[in-house]
């Protein structure tokens, strides 16, 4: 009988700690599969982050460099300028990047590193318990925007993939989610182009996930799905928004 | 023989020689008075061996390009002064957590807080006790001399490769802005083993680099396999004395302040004072055993530093119970001369 579903070779064989219905697994297996595709597992060294994805070196089987918070870009940026041969990647949430390490990853970007950031964006800080994050959508509540997020009070959420877009360093940025299959496929052919644009040294990729989180949104997986679609879609379109490669 | 290679240069320039001596490869950096000649010398010239030179967005960013590069196993440098040192902190705190190597240049200058761009020794503290969170240190190299500011910076390379550990290089701003004729003598840049680097997982298992231990016991076990290694570094102990071998007192002075107290001692000399240096090199690890060796014979001391007091307490610790310490501190925003120190001096012998 013909294989047509299998692990991919660069995860690991080890049960992943995620909650139930968080899409951090589908997004590492996504990468994975990409990693994968371009027979990248020896060639790959990745700049993980703090947050839920910290473990992410038990899962990927590729080498791995732990950076501080909210610092992976300039990790990343080490890494690719001593090691150009290699395929560089960073895996960073939204406090990590669009918080602590906004300066890292636009300045990554704006000077055209040639690697690529998967951003993982589920309006919530989630390992820490549910606080509210750059992302956090107007009028959600969060264990420190209890009365809902006011941009009197608290700002507006940040579009990263469209801020990324204004660098004139950055070749490739766009917006996915893995809420339904059709999105998840559509984000499995936008990510391919932005491993391609760094396979073909052709500058900064970036790529935003839209990614659920029941446990903090205190949702059962399908509503927080959903409400990907209903709520984070409309003020996160998805999209390619810039491809100059 | 060839003529010895002999430049008239600055302190911050020597540094980047000497980097460049050992091959270092990488520099990230953000400018700050009064260290740049580091970067600006580094932007110049490591393009043309094949290097790299990132002026960063800031301080944090740069400590963590070398966290990166460093993690590949390359020979790297960053360089700052005070304030920027204190934003590298959390950085040099990962890079010690996860055994990566490095070299961090700190010209120091005044503080606290934005203080001032005069020389001070201000950052000994910071600099000896870790600095950053957690439990680590790194080895501290304290140069005097331009030319001790080339060797030390080569020698720092070394050191950084054979520990898996950062390693700091403190001077300040009167050791990175004042000239001096500098011997550039060539230098073979040993070479070590470096079965952790992450160079992709070809033909072998992947790798991590990581700081993070959370299995019960796992950290506890990372920390004292860590606190053996700072104990392997006592051998790389450095220090230099002057004139102790008949002194009844013994001034214990690091960096520019102990260039400063030299031409004193040779004051007090001139007046029949038997007054000699004892000069740590290696402010971590600190030379405790000889200083002890040597408070065993001569029992008095005379701490001088230029700040309130903070290496004084490291010589507090090392000598003998019967030996008088005492301190003379001079805050930042001046420089003693040798005279005002030779007067210092004066107060405390007998």
């Amino acid at each position: 009988m013909k294989q047509v579903f299998k692990r991919p070779k660069s995860l690991k064989d080890v049960p992943f700690h995620f909650c139930p219905g968080c899409h951090h697994g589908v997004i590492h297996r996504l990468v994975a599969e990409c990693i994968d595709l371009y027979d990248l597992q020896e060639k790959t060294i990745c700049a993980a982050s703090v947050g839920c994805s910290v473990f992410m070196y038990d899962y990927f089987d590729v080498d791995v460099c732990e950076s501080p918070h909210g610092r992976a870009a300039a990790v990343a940026t080490g890494i690719k300028r001593a090691r150009p041969e290699n395929f560089v990647f960073t895996y960073q949430g939204d406090g990590d990047l669009a918080a602590l390490g906004i300066a890292e990853g636009l300045h990554a970007a704006n000077r055209g590193e040639n690697i690529t950031i998967i951003f993982v964006n589920n309006t919530v800080y989630g390992m820490t318990g549910g606080q509210m994050a750059p992302t956090t959508m107007l009028g959600q509540t969060t264990t420190t925007s209890p009365f809902g997020r006011d941009f009197h009070r608290e700002g507006y959420p940040i579009r990263m993939a469209e801020l990324m877009t204004m660098l004139g360093g950055t070749t490739f940025s766009a917006r996915v989610a893995v809420n339904t299959p059709k999105n998840l496929m559509q984000a499995k052919k936008v990510l391919k182009k932005a491993f391609e644009v760094q396979i073909q040294n052709q500058g900064f990729s970036f790529v935003e996930f839209l990614s659920s989180c029941p446990t903090n949104w205190k949702m059962t997986p399908e509503k927080a799905n959903q409400r990907v679609q209903d709520e984070m879609i409309p003020y996160f379109p998805l999209g390619i928004y810039k491809d100059s490669e | 023989m060839s003529k010895p290679n002999i430049e008239l240069i600055n302190g911050n320039e020597s540094i980047a020689r000497g980097a460049m001596a050992a091959n270092c490869k990488y520099y990230f950096g953000y400018p700050i008075t009064p260290q740049n000649e580091i970067p600006e010398y580094l932007s110049r010239h490591l393009p043309a061996v094949g290097g790299t030179f990132i002026q960063a967005e800031s301080e944090i960013a740069s400590i963590n390009m070398l966290l990166g590069a460093g993690a590949t196993g390359a020979r790297a440098m960053t360089s700052s002064s005070s304030p920027g040192i204190s934003l590298k902190q959390e950085g040099i705190s990962y890079m010690a957590g996860s055994e990566i190597p490095g070299v961090i240049v700190n010209m120091s200058r005044s503080g606290p807080g934005l203080g001032g761009i005069s020389p001070s020794q201000g950052d000994y503290f910071q600099a000896t006790r870790g600095g950053g969170h957690g439990d680590y240190r790194v080895i501290v190299l304290a140069p005097f001399s331009v030319q001790e500011n080339y060797d030390l910076t080569m020698k720092a390379f070394d050191l950084s490769d054979k520990y898996r550990n950062p390693v700091l290089v403190l001077g300040d701003a009167l050791l990175g802005q004042m000239k001096e004729p500098v011997t550039l003598h060539p230098y073979e840049p040993r070479e070590f083993d470096k079965p952790w680097t992450l160079t992709g997982a070809k033909g072998r298992k992947s790798r991590f680099l990581k700081s993070l231990y959370l299995n019960e016991g796992d950290l506890t076990k990372h920390n004292w396999k860590l606190f053996q290694k700072y104990q392997q570094m006592k051998a790389e102990i450095e220090y230099q004395t002057y004139l102790v071998e008949d002194a009844d007192l013994v001034v214990v002075s690091f960096g520019s302040v102990a260039r400063i107290i030299k031409s004193s001692i040779n004051m007090a000399r001139e007046q029949g004072m038997k007054v000699g240096l004892f000069r740590p090199i290696t402010l971590y690890p600190y030379p405790e055993e000889p200083l002890r060796q040597l408070s065993t014979k001569i029992q008095h001391f005379f701490v001088v530093e230029l700040n309130t007091g903070q290496m004084v307490e490291d010589v507090k610790l090392s000598v003998d119970k019967g030996a008088q310490v005492d301190f003379y501190g001079r805050p930042p925003g001046s420089i003693p001369t040798p005279n005002e120190l030779f007067e210092e001096i004066k107060k405390v012998y007998r």
